[in-house]
């Protein structure tokens, strides 16, 4: 293999932010390249950036390194200057770590964790000269797969990927070293043998195995083609985290990126239940890393990167049942508290704001919460049961421990939702600064909203998303109550990118065309403000005959075949119409980890279980703990780990 | 003694990294070669570390400073200087590399105030040497070097002739003709990129190396810490005029969302 160093070299001067294409960072591998080995290219395809934190695609990274049998390098998307300049050079999509070219590497692995990085997932393939369409492959061109929570509905990028891994990924990534190994091996004659092998792994999903029937423009089935396949590809899950302490040497990079600190995953999985956190429902069931195992991740995380922030990562952190151990115990050991620990999702309560006052000792300037929806009736619907005496209570106790800036995300365009649902979320900014007058003498609440996208695999997967204009209509509504309101102060996103993501996020193959019609015409970057093209989008849907009435805005029936209806989260497709009808109903649902198991099917299906380290719902917080309607902290779950 | 001034390099790949992310890896490495530097008082305290004149992203140095303030005092012999260097240079990445360290008078004047000038290294690409004679000729001979640029949304007209001190052609490489060029560095660092810009036609600047950065003592210049010296327990920080600055300077303070505000946020997985 070779590098392109040399001639990158000369054009790095003409691009903004050359640091992005350098690598150099510590932590880095050297990979040892040997013609057996089987080489992978993990490529974000996002700026560098945003792309490099991403602790996914380092877990791989090192898990594939550590194989005797495999190498793997890095890659990210190259801004649209580099690309540009990698065109006018003749040069290719380039690996960051030794900078060879991409069409060099048997694997190109791609993190999907945003659906409107599509556009530039086709950018890369062809910057790489890989063909964009799997079916133009030819044996001695990369396999390209793509993981990451984007895959639960890959049928959007069918055309474009050889295969995607559903769940964790630890495992799985060996399991498909080991079968590329052996075609390579055995010299890598056909393409269709190597496809037909990777569908058998679990976990794998092979668009190429399966064919889409359509009755009229109806989806009615997606069956296997061959004998061999499964007719559902079943997600991956890692029974427990302790197995896995990745990243063991977080890559630290020499020039600035998002979440720039040491990120220590402290559990996986969530089930308060929220019906539109996609996250949530996929990565069922919850899965804790051993309090002790976090404080030595964390001691020599710090040690070895000369960090000083760590931020504890997973969903809903404050859950975590060592939250108080490990919070403690590290300011202690950091000694001259030069050492900084933050969370980066705060549950609404007064426990939780103890918590981030332990962790924020000194500077107290901001705390961000996510109540989600403005009234009671709407955050029963969506499931979020953030009591209102939580929030004042969290409110009230922040305001009075010296923070003076509060950050409340919500969503709009949620079902169901009517104007005074959406205007209470300005009442419930308001009633907060209120809070915050007895304590400082301008408080101020920024309310942050953004418009609902229904995801795969979650109680809204059936829901019509509100169209472009009701959201804009929700969205001024807002601003207007907003605009009266003193010290509330308003921000939203783009309406116009919730219509983009929409037409992908529960999109079936055909939107394939759409991707690559939004590319061809320069779509790519999608997820930036300055780059996102609604136009093209819309009239890319129109030009393949296709409506965002039928494909976004409409709800979907019970009787439908879903695009991802092969595909299995482990969650039953009726315990999620039980929760839809719920929520139409306004009917919230406890949380498993505390109250009996409702059989989902994401621990039944598997014969996994929850690893919690306490059976304690966590103190002072009734979201969604169920917690008013237990007695005493006996529950009824067991706690173990694995089922024997 | 507290205060140590530190020469450095950049090298290599690294080259493409930023001033101000080359001030960030310096935290990040003093913490990682644990360092203890004194930090200011208030409410965000920083480290005290002072950098020299920046460096523009993509050139290569053989000679960057900084200043830093340590928490206890050490002892000003070459045994713990050496110490610090090699400890520090265990965390540094790859291209950054500590040449030497000395102990700094605790009131000598800031790094950006005392260097005068820079001795730079670079290649004219796609020239001959008798294109480059002609080159560094017509710089010399010329009275003026009138070039515009944009600041703050005004255009300014500036003359760099002052700026260049001496040209000298040295040999033919690769890329073009080396040359070794003295620049100066007040009111602001003239880059070797913007001179070969403002030639007529413009000339595209390779393989960039600042080789020297000088200060005067007397009417003499000096190096503000010189790799050549026996190891000398202190460096001599000269006392030169202070001049009327107006640094338009980063201090290396991130802001943290910078990064993220362009982009469109999602709106439904907010984890
Ligand atoms: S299977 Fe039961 S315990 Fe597991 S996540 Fe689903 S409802 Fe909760």
């Amino acid at each position: 293999m070779s590098s392109i160093w040399p001639q990158l070299e000369g054009i790095l001067d003409d691009v903004q932010k050359p640091a992005r294409y350098i690598g150099c960072e510590d932590g880095a591998i050297t990979p040892k390249y040997h013609r057996d080995k089987v080489s992978w290219l993990l490529t974000y395809p996002d700026t560098y950036e945003v792309g490099l934190p991403n602790q996914g695609l380092q877990i791989l990274y090192e898990i594939i390194n550590e194989r005797s049998d495999a190498v793997a390098e890095r890659a990210y998307a190259p801004w649209t200057d580099m690309a540009s300049v990698l065109r006018q050079n003749r040069l290719p999509f380039f690996s960051v770590d030794t900078h060879r070219p991409a069409q060099e590497f048997d694997v190109l692995g791609f993190n999907l964790s945003a659906e409107l990085v599509y556009t530039n997932l086709l950018e890369c393939l062809d910057l790489a000269d890989v063909p964009i369409h799997t079916e133009r492959r030819r044996p001695e061109d990369p396999l390209v797969i793509v993981g990451g929570h984007c895959t639960y509905n890959p049928e959007p990028i069918a055309d474009f990927i050889d295969a995607a891994v559903l769940g964790d990924g630890e495992e799985v990534v060996s399991d498909i070293t080991e079968t590329i190994r052996r075609w390579k091996n055995s010299g890598r004659t056909s393409r269709e043998s190597i496809l037909r092998e990777l569908a058998t792994i679990p976990g794998v999903y092979v668009p190429y195995a399966y064919t889409p029937e359509y009755e009229k423009e109806e989806l009615i089935s997606i069956t296997p083609r061959f004998p061999e396949t499964p007719e559902v590809v079943e997600k991956r899950t890692v029974s427990d985290l302790t197995d896995w302490p990745y990243p063991k040497n977080q890559l630290v990079p020499v020039t600035e990126v998002v979440h720039d600190r040491l990120n220590v995953e402290v559990f996986r999985g969530c089930t308060r239940g929220c019906r539109f956190c996609q996250a949530g429902m996929i990565t069922r069931p919850v899965r804790e890393r051993p309090a002790k195992q976090v404080r030595t991740m964390i001691s020599e995380g710090v040690r070895r990167t000369g960090y000083d922030e760590v931020s504890l990562t997973s969903l809903s952190t404050a859950d975590f049942s060592g939250i108080e151990e490990v919070v403690k115990g590290t300011l202690d050991d950091s000694g001259c508290g030069q050492l900084s620990v933050s969370l980066p999702s705060l549950r609404v309560d007064a426990f939780t704001v103890g918590i981030a006052a332990e962790l924020q000792r000194a500077r107290r300037t901001g705390l961000t919460f996510a109540p989600e929806a403005g009234s009671w009736r709407m955050r029963q619907v969506i499931n979020k049961l953030v009591g209102e005496d939580d929030l004042y209570s969290a409110v009230e106790s922040a305001y009075s421990q010296g923070w003076r800036r509060m950050k409340l995300y919500f969503l709009t365009g949620l079902p169901t939702e009517t104007d005074e649902d959406t205007k209470a979320i300005i009442d419930m900014a308001r009633k907060c600064v209120e809070v915050g007058r007895s304590h400082q003498k301008s408080p101020s609440v920024t309310v942050s909203v953004g418009g609902f996208v229904p995801k795969p695999f979650t109680p809204f997967q059936w829901f019509g998303q509100n169209t472009e204009e009701e959201l804009h209509r929700k969205i001024r509504l807002l601003r207007d109550e907003a605009k009266s309101s003193r010290g509330v102060q308003f921000k939203w996103h783009d309406s116009r990118a919730s219509v983009a993501e929409g037409i992908v996020s529960r999109g079936d193959r055909r939107i394939g065309a759409v991707i690559e019609e939004v590319w061809r015409k320069g779509g790519v970057f999608q997820e930036w403000s300055e780059h996102f093209n609604l136009q093209l989008w819309v009239d890319a849907m129109e030009k393949h005959g296709l409506s965002l009435d039928s494909y976004v805005y409409r709800h979907r029936t019970e009787q439908e075949t879903l695009p991802w209806d092969h595909l299995s989260a482990g969650l039953h497709k009726d315990f999620l119409w039980q929760e839809w009808r719920d929520a139409l109903d306004a009917v919230g649902l406890e949380d498993c980890r505390w109250t009996p198991c409702y059989d989902c099917g994401a621990c039944t299906g598997y014969g996994i279980e929850h690893v919690v380290a306490s059976a304690q719902p966590p103190a002072g917080g009734s979201q969604g703990t169920g917690q008013q309607n237990l007695t005493s902290g006996s529950v009824p779950v067991s706690f173990s780990g694995m089922k024997l | 003694m507290k205060k140590i001034r530190v020469r450095f390099s950049k090298k290599g790949k690294i080259r493409f990294v930023s001033h101000r992310d080359v001030a960030r890896i310096w935290e990040r490495s003093l913490r990682k070669a644990q360092i203890k530097i004194a930090y200011s008082e208030g409410f965000s305290p920083r480290p005290k570390i002072s950098f020299g004149l920046a460096l523009p992203t993509g050139n290569e140095s053989e000679a960057e400073y900084l200043d830093l303030e340590l928490a206890e005092d050490i002892q000003e012999n070459f045994d713990d200087l050496k110490e610090i260097q090699e400890r520090i240079n265990l965390a540094l990445p790859l291209g950054l590399e500590v040449q030497k360290i000395a102990g700094k008078e605790l009131r000598a004047d800031s790094l950006q105030q005392v260097v005068v000038q820079s001795t730079w290294q670079f290649d004219l690409s796609g020239y001959t040497l008798e294109q480059a004679k002609k080159w560094s000729e017509g710089v010399l001979e010329s009275s003026e070097i009138v070039v515009k640029r944009e600041r703050k949304g005004k255009v300014v007209v500036e003359d760099l002739r002052n700026q260049v001190i001496s040209i000298e052609v040295i040999e033919e490489t690769e890329a073009g003709v080396r040359v070794q060029a003295d620049l100066g560095t007040q009111p602001r660092t003239l880059r070797p990129s913007e001179l070969l810009a403002a030639s007529n036609p413009p000339i595209k600047a390779r393989n960039v190396c600042r080789m020297n950065q000088w200060m005067l003592q007397g009417d003499e210049r000096i190096e503000p810490l010189s790799i050549n010296d026996a190891p000398a327990p202190s460096a001599q920080i000269a006392d030169v005029t202070r001049r009327e600055l107006n640094h338009v300077r980063t201090n290396g303070q991130a802001s943290e969302s910078r990064l993220n505000r362009q982009r469109v946020i999602r709106s439904t997985t907010k984890t």
